[in-house]
C-alpha cells in the first residue's frame, strides 16, 4: 500500500514510526486476546466455546497489526505523514496528572466519599493546564466541585455519599 | 405514512412534561455542544449519564434533544470560531467563518438553524415513512443474516472513515475484542478477561469507554498544543436575513436537505459525506463558484441542511435494525440497551409510544433549537470563552461522576483511565476512536448471532452464503471493502474531503 518506498529516506523512516507502534499495540493485544481467549475452550464451530470468537479476533487482529506494522518499516502511512509534523510532544506530566486524577476518584469515593474526592481530582486535573498555580487550581476546584455536587446530587438526587466511609467510621 | 403512529408519537412527544425533558436536553447539549473543542459526539458521551434518570421514553427523548442541541453548539462554534467539533462541521466553518469576519454572522447562525429545522422537519417525514416497512423486512432476519448485517455495517463505517484502512479494521477489531469481557452470557456464563474482578463480570460499560475516547483523550490531546487557541470575541447582532438571503439559501436548502436525508441511512458517516457532498454540488451548480470559502451564504445553508438531514435519518438504520449509522447512535444504542430495550425492528411493535415519540421529538427537538437558540445565541456566544483551565477540570469532574454514578462501580472509572490512555496514543498513530466504539457497540450482537446461526446449521459455515439476505449482505460488505481499500477510489475520495480547504 505505500508508495514508492525510494522516497522515503530517513525522514520517511521515522514517519513510519507512528504506524510500528500502532502495530505493535495491536499484535500485543491481538496476542493477548487470543492466548487467553484459547484458556476459556473454544469449542467446536457447531457449539462454540467462550474463547471461540475472541481467539479468532485476537487472530485477526494480531495479523493487522503486522500489516500495519510491515508498513511503518516501508515508510508508513502518506497522508498521516503531514499531520504528524505539527504535533506536539506526548505531555507525559500533564496528561499523566489527568489520569491519576481519575484513578484517584476511583479509588476513594467510596472511603473518602464525594466531595473530597471530587476536589482532589479537580485540583489535580485544573493543576495539569498550562499557567495555572496551586491558588488558581485551587479555586477552579472548589467551584467545579461545588458545582457538580450542585448538579448530581441536588438537582439530580443521585445517592452519592458526600462524606465516605472512613470517615464515619 | 403512518398517521396513527405519527398522531400517537405527537400526542407522546407534545406532553408537557416531555416537552420539558426535550427543552432540558436541548438547552444541555448546546450548553455543552459550544464549549470548544467538544464535539456532537463527545457532548452526548458526557451528558449521557444524566439521562439514566428518567424513563426510557423520556430518558430518549433527552438525549436527542441533546443531540439535536450538541450539533448546533458544533456549528456556533464552527462559525463563529473556526473550530468544528466535529468532521461534518468542518464543512460550516468554511464559508461560516468568513461571513462572522464579515460581520454577517448573525445571519450565518440563523441559516444554519433555519435550514436545519427545514431539513430536520423533512427528514422526519422520511424517517416516518420508510422505517416501519423496513422494520417489516427487518423481522424476517434470521441470526445468520443479522450477523451478516452487522458485518456490513462495520465495514462500510471503514469505507466512510478517512485515513488508512488497516488501521479502521484494526480499530473495530480491538472495540470487538473489548465488547468480550466480562460474563459470556450466551452459554456458560465463563467470566472472561476478567483477571478475577468481579466488577468486570457485566463487561466494560460502554459510557466509560465513550468518554474515555471522547473526553479524556481528548483532552490528553488538546494538551499537545503549547499555546491555547486565542478566541476572537465575535459581536454577534442582526440576527435575520433580509429577503435577498432568503431568496439565495431556498435552493441550497431543499437540495442538502434531499443529499443529506438520502446519505444519512448509509452506515458509518452518512452525515460527513453528506456534507462535503451537497457544498461541492451547491458550488458546482452556483453561477458564482468563485464567492465559495469567502462567505458565501450557500455554502452554509447547504451542508448545515445536509447535516441535520443525515443526523435525523441515521435513525433509520437504528429504529429498523438496530444499527447504528453515527457514532452518536452507537451511544444510543447504548442508552437503550441500559433501559432495557433492544433496538431493533421489534422496537416499533413492542414500544410504539417511543417509538413514535422519539420520531416526533426529533421534530419538537428541532423546533425548541430554533426557538431558543436564535433569542439565546449572545449566552452560547460567552460560553465559547471558557478557558481550557476550567473546561478540562470540569470535564473529567462530569465523566468521572458520571460513570461512576452509573452503577457505584469504581472499575467503571478506572476503565475511562485505561481506554482513555490507549485511545490516546492510537489515535496519536494516527487511528481512529469512532470504529472502535462501533466495534464495542456491535460486539455483543455480532457473537450472539454468529453462534445461534451456528448452532442452527449444526457448524455448517455455508448458511451465510446460501441464505439469500445474508449473501446480498455479505457481498455488500466485500463490496464495500475492496472500495474502501481501492487506491483510486481512496484517491478520488480524499480529494473530495481536501477539495475546498
Amino acid at each position: 500500500m505505500s508508495d514508492d518506498p525510494a522516497s522515503s529516506g530517513i525522514a520517511g523512516r521515522r514517519a513510519g514510526v507512528p504506524d510500528m507502534l500502532a502495530g505493535g499495540t495491536f499484535i500485543t493485544l491481538g496476542l493477548a486476546f487470543a492466548l487467553g481467549g484459547r484458556t476459556y475452550g473454544t469449542g467446536s464451530t457447531r457449539e462454540m466455546g467462550p474463547g471461540y470468537v475472541p481467539v479468532v479476533l485476537g487472530a485477526i487482529l494480531t495479523v493487522l497489526g503486522a500489516v500495519i506494522t510491515v508498513r511503518g518499516f516501508r515508510g508508513g502511512d502518506p497522508q498521516f505523514r503531514e499531520v504528524e509534523d505539527e504535533r506536539g510532544p506526548v505531555p507525559w506530566v500533564r496528561g499523566g496528572m489527568l489520569v491519576a486524577g481519575i484513578v484517584f476518584f476511583g479509588a476513594t469515593v467510596e472511603g473518602l466519599g464525594l466531595a473530597p474526592s471530587l476536589l482532589v481530582t479537580t485540583f489535580v486535573a485544573a493543576l495539569a493546564s498550562r499557567g495555572v498555580g496551586p491558588l488558581k487550581a485551587l479555586a477552579i476546584s472548589v467551584g467545579l466541585t461545588l458545582l457538580s455536587l450542585g448538579i448530581f446530587v441536588g438537582l439530580l438526587q443521585l445517592r452519592l455519599p458526600l462524606l465516605g466511609d472512613w470517615f464515619v467510621g | 405514512m403512518d398517521l396513527s403512529g405519527l398522531a400517537l408519537g405527537l400526542e407522546t412527544a407534545l406532553q408537557p412534561s416531555n416537552i420539558l425533558i426535550c427543552l432540558l436536553g436541548v438547552t444541555l447539549g448546546t450548553m455543552v455542544g459550544v464549549l470548544p473543542g467538544i464535539g456532537p459526539t463527545a457532548t452526548v458521551a458526557l451528558l449521557l449519564p444524566i439521562t439514566f434518570n428518567f424513563d426510557p421514553v423520556a430518558s430518549l427523548i433527552m438525549l436527542a434533544g441533546i443531540y439535536y442541541g450538541a450539533q448546533y453548539g458544533g456549528s456556533t462554534t464552527a462559525i463563529l470560531i473556526n473550530l468544528p467539533g466535529e468532521s461534518s462541521s468542518a464543512v460550516t466553518a468554511l464559508d461560516g467563518y468568513q461571513m462572522a469576519r464579515q460581520g454577517r454572522a448573525g445571519p450565518a447562525l440563523a441559516t444554519a438553524a433555519l435550514g436545519s429545522f427545514f431539513a430536520g422537519t423533512v427528514a422526519t417525514a422520511v424517517v416516518a415513512l420508510f422505517a416501519p416497512p423496513l422494520a417489516s423486512v427487518a423481522l424476517k432476519f434470521g441470526p445468520a443474516d443479522y450477523f451478516s448485517l452487522v458485518v456490513l455495517g462495520l465495514v462500510i463505517s471503514i469505507a466512510l472513515a478517512s485515513g488508512s484502512t488497516a488501521k479502521a479494521l484494526a480499530m473495530i477489531v480491538l472495540g470487538l475484542l473489548l465488547g468480550t469481557v466480562g460474563q459470556d452470557l450466551f452459554s456458560t456464563g465463563v467470566p472472561r478477561f476478567t483477571f478475577g474482578i468481579r466488577e468486570l463480570y457485566q463487561g466494560l460499560d460502554f459510557v466509560s469507554i465513550a468518554v474515555g475516547l471522547f473526553g479524556l483523550a481528548e483532552i490528553i490531546r488538546k494538551l499537545e498544543h503549547r499555546q491555547t487557541q486565542s478566541v476572537v470575541s465575535t459581536k454577534v447582532k442582526g440576527l435575520w436575513l433580509s429577503r435577498d438571503d432568503f431568496r439565495r439559501i431556498r435552493m441550497p436548502v431543499l437540495r442538502g436537505t434531499a443529499i443529506g436525508s438520502a446519505l444519512g441511512v448509509l452506515p458509518g458517516g452518512g452525515h460527513i459525506l453528506a456534507a462535503f457532498t451537497s457544498y461541492s454540488v451547491e458550488k458546482r451548480v452556483s453561477k458564482h463558484p468563485e464567492k465559495f470559502g469567502r462567505g458565501a451564504i450557500e455554502g452554509v445553508a447547504s451542508p448545515e441542511s445536509a447535516n441535520n438531514a443525515a443526523a435525523q435519518t441515521s435513525f433509520i438504520p437504528l429504529l429498523t435494525l438496530g444499527l447504528p449509522a453515527h457514532p452518536v447512535m452507537a451511544l444510543l444504542v447504548g442508552a437503550f440497551i441500559i433501559q432495557g430495550i433492544t433496538p431493533g425492528p421489534n422496537v416499533i411493535n413492542d414500544e410504539p409510544e417511543l417509538f413514535w415519540g422519539l420520531i416526533a421529538s426529533f421534530w419538537v427537538g428541532n423546533l425548541l433549537l430554533v426557538l431558543l437558540n436564535l433569542p439565546l445565541i449572545s449566552l452560547w456566544v460567552r460560553l465559547i470563552s471558557v478557558p481550557s483551565e476550567v473546561l478540562f477540570p470540569a470535564i473529567i469532574a462530569f465523566a468521572t461522576i458520571g460513570c461512576f454514578s452509573l452503577g457505584l462501580n469504581p472499575w467503571d472509572v478506572y476503565v475511562i483511565a485505561i481506554i482513555g490512555v490507549l485511545g490516546y496514543f492510537l489515535i496519536r498513530w494516527g487511528c481512529e476512536a469512532v470504529p472502535l466504539l462501533f466495534g464495542f457497540v456491535l460486539a455483543p450482537l455480532l457473537e450472539e448471532n454468529l453462534r445461534r446461526a451456528l448452532i442452527i446449521s449444526r457448524g455448517d459455515l455455508s448458511v451465510f452464503v446460501t441464505r439469500p439476505i445474508s449473501a446480498v449482505l455479505l457481498s455488500l460488505a466485500l463490496v464495500a471493502l475492496v472500495v474502501a481499500v481501492l487506491p483510486a477510489v481512496r484517491r478520488k475520495r480524499d480529494a473530495v474531503f481536501s477539495e475546498d480547504e
